[in-house]
């Protein structure tokens, strides 16, 4: 009876260790493996495990380069303020012992989203303390300032201080809220911005001419062929393909198609996972359009590439949060409602994507250019990145930061002014004299 | 003063900077001397920590003199040395913004010692002494002008050689940016004083 009991027992376990193995290593679904629900920026890729676990028992250091992997260059860019080198020196051995700044995870624990805050930091608000204990005696400002304040109230980031650190509080202080004649940055020529040998126009309109619209379609214009997005070119794709998608746009533009892969809408495609849908996400979107795909056509309608189109009109057919509802009734839907009639010049328009999908220098094959960046994330979180590439254009450093600062504010689609002043610049100046 | 071992394992990557090149010559050139013995050998840490200062601080005094003193506003005035100099396009690092940048490149390549910038009249609070070997080391060197300072301690479970060097003020613009700086808790100092010190530590 003994031995058969063992016999059930090791059988068992074989079994149940097997289906894990099984699970791990050639599964399909590995939605049993979660340990819990994944951070808000990462829940749509939560089932692309080897995104992170790039082995099935990855250390540390493992899950430290897939963090880099897909982060270190936003960081870069950043001029990240605590860069990983800034705690490799021994002197910092007592610090790391509490906080060990050397990892992501130590600060953003992933599959622990009821312990996450903002930022998908998994540690309680006043982190900076274990560094900056000592801040009170160095800066006058800041004696009775709660440690849960310092990147929660407008002043500070961990990684991102490009347009709050001092000298640049100093030397953008004052101006007016608004700036007169505030416009956007002009996009840079199409050319410019896409990698493509364009054909000659001429012969292309008349090779199409009998094709329907064909002389007012934009690609045709900019020398671009049929067969260029639609295949049926012998020597590449001799297939035709009826409805060209994202693997055909991204050949010409490029970093459309990198910053579309990093950001919500691509980033479950650039994993191999089926193609994001509103209804899989946690914002609140309309039900009509639940189950629409996330791809180049869902913002950019075939044949119809009107940008000012894509710009509002699309995001608007999808997002139903009260931001997003709130925008047409804003100062800035607004400019934008006054542009579409006529009245205002395109750059004066402000739109969803002037914000979320903002006109950014960039250097392509060597030369300097404006061009969008449609990674919607990138400009996003913290917010406060948004000051520089965005609000700047046309308000002053003053109302940027009270406006970010203010979650009320932000709701209304900044329709009124913001209700607190961060006092930062005071400071600073202060400081400066 | 007890003799160790130190055994550097430094990766063969262009570009490496020219401490941690010194570093593995010297340890190749040790081994080398070495063969056939069977006692261990390698570098004393003071004549490694010594030779590494060597190039640190040939390195830090050629940028200040050769390029920011040449370049910036004092000279052709073609490159800004600020604390923000990423932002502008054409600023270039402080003085003491370049070697930090150095300790931290040389710390992606190696592990096998790590230096610092500290004083303890500080302009980033984060540089002032942390350890009670820092503090030591800075005070010797500021109370006892061209000399070094040596010592062992042992931070987070490893013992380390720690060597504390005089940081001096070598060129005007050291001192009259210093002085004048809103942060800095001495406004003072002397063209040739000690203005801080380079710790360098090796693991033994």
């Amino acid at each position: 009876m003994k031995s058969l009991t063992w016999a059930i027992w090791i059988v068992l376990t074989l079994l149940l260790a097997g289906f894990y193995v099984w699970k791990i290593t050639a599964a399909e679904d590995k939605s049993d493996l979660l340990i819990g629900a994944a951070t808000h920026g990462h829940y749509q890729i939560e089932l692309a495990c080897d995104a992170c676990h790039t082995e099935a028992f990855v250390g540390t250091e493992g899950l430290q380069q897939a963090c880099e992997g897909c982060h270190a260059a936003e960081l870069k860019e950043a001029l990240d303020s605590h860069p990983q080198k800034k705690f490799t020196d021994p002197r910092n051995a007592d610090r790391i012992e509490i906080l060990d700044a050397r990892y992501c995870v130590s600060c953003h624990t992933e599959h622990n989203l009821e312990k996450t805050q903002s930022m998908g930091v998994t540690l309680p608000d006043d982190y900076c303390y274990h560094c900056h204990q000592n801040i009170d005696e160095e800066r006058e400002s800041h004696q009775n300032l709660a440690f849960d304040s310092c990147a929660s109230a407008g002043c500070h980031n961990y990684h991102d201080n490009r347009a709050l650190y001092e000298n640049f509080l100093v030397e953008h202080a004052g101006g007016e809220w608004l700036k007169t004649n505030a416009v956007m940055p002009s996009l840079s020529e199409v050319k410019q911005r896409v990698d493509y040998t364009p054909e000659a126009v001429a012969s292309l309109q008349e090779k199409f001419a009998d094709i329907p619209h064909a002389a007012d379609d934009k690609h045709l214009q900019a020398g671009v062929s049929c067969s260029a997005c639609h295949g049926a070119d012998a020597s590449s794709s001799p297939q035709w393909q009826p409805a060209p998608g994202f693997e055909a746009c991204q050949n010409c533009h490029v970093k459309e198609a990198e910053g579309f892969q990093l950001g919500r809408h691509g980033m479950r495609s650039a994993q191999n996972l089926e193609a994001m849908r509103p209804e899989m996400a946690r914002l609140a979107f309309k039900a009509d359009a639940a189950s629409q795909v996330q791809d180049c056509h869902s913002c950019h309608q075939a044949h119809d590439y009107d940008t000012r189109q894509a710009a509002v009109e699309s995001c608007l057919q999808c997002h139903d949060d009260t931001h997003s509802r709130n925008f047409m009734d804003s100062p800035h839907g607004a400019l934008y409602q006054a542009s579409m009639a006529g009245h205002l010049p395109a750059e004066q328009a402000i739109t969803c994507a002037s914000c979320h999908l903002p006109r950014v220098e960039d250097k392509i094959r060597g030369v300097s250019v404006v061009r969008v960046e449609h990674n919607q994330n990138h400009v996003l979180r913290p917010n406060e990145k948004m000051i520089r590439a965005v609000c700047m254009n046309c308000h002053n450093l003053e109302f940027a930061i009270d406006a970010l600062a203010d979650p009320a504010l932000i709701e209304s689609n900044f329709k009124g002014r913001p209700s607190q002043h961060i006092p930062s610049i005071d400071w600073a100046l202060k400081r400066a004299k | 003063m007890k003799t160790k071992v130190v055994n550097l394992a430094v990766p063969q990557v262009s570009g490496l900077r020219r401490v941690a090149a010194l570093a593995g010559g010297l340890t190749l050139a040790v081994a080398l001397s070495g063969c056939g013995s069977s006692e261990p050998t390698g570098i004393a840490p003071k004549k490694y920590t010594d030779s590494l200062f060597a190039v640190m601080k040939a390195d830090r005094t050629n940028y200040t003199k050769l390029v920011v003193a040449r370049l910036g506003p004092n000279g052709a005035g073609v490159v800004k040395p600020v604390e923000h100099w990423q932002d502008i396009p054409d600023g270039t690092p402080l003085p003491a913004q370049m070697f930090r940048a150095g300790a931290e490149a040389v710390s992606e390549l190696t592990d096998e010692f790590t230096y610092s910038l500290q004083s303890i009249w500080p302009i980033n609070a984060q540089n002032k002494p942390k350890t009670e070997m820092e503090k030591k080391g800075l005070e010797y060197i500021a109370a006892n002008p061209g000399e070094n300072f040596y010592g062992e301690e042992k931070l987070g479970g490893v013992t380390y050689f720690t060597a504390v060097y005089p940081d001096v003020a070598v060129a005007e613009a050291c001192v009259t940016c210093h002085n004048e700086h809103k942060d800095s808790p001495k406004s003072d100092f002397k063209l040739g004083e000690v203005m801080g010190g380079v710790v360098i530590r090796v693991p033994l």
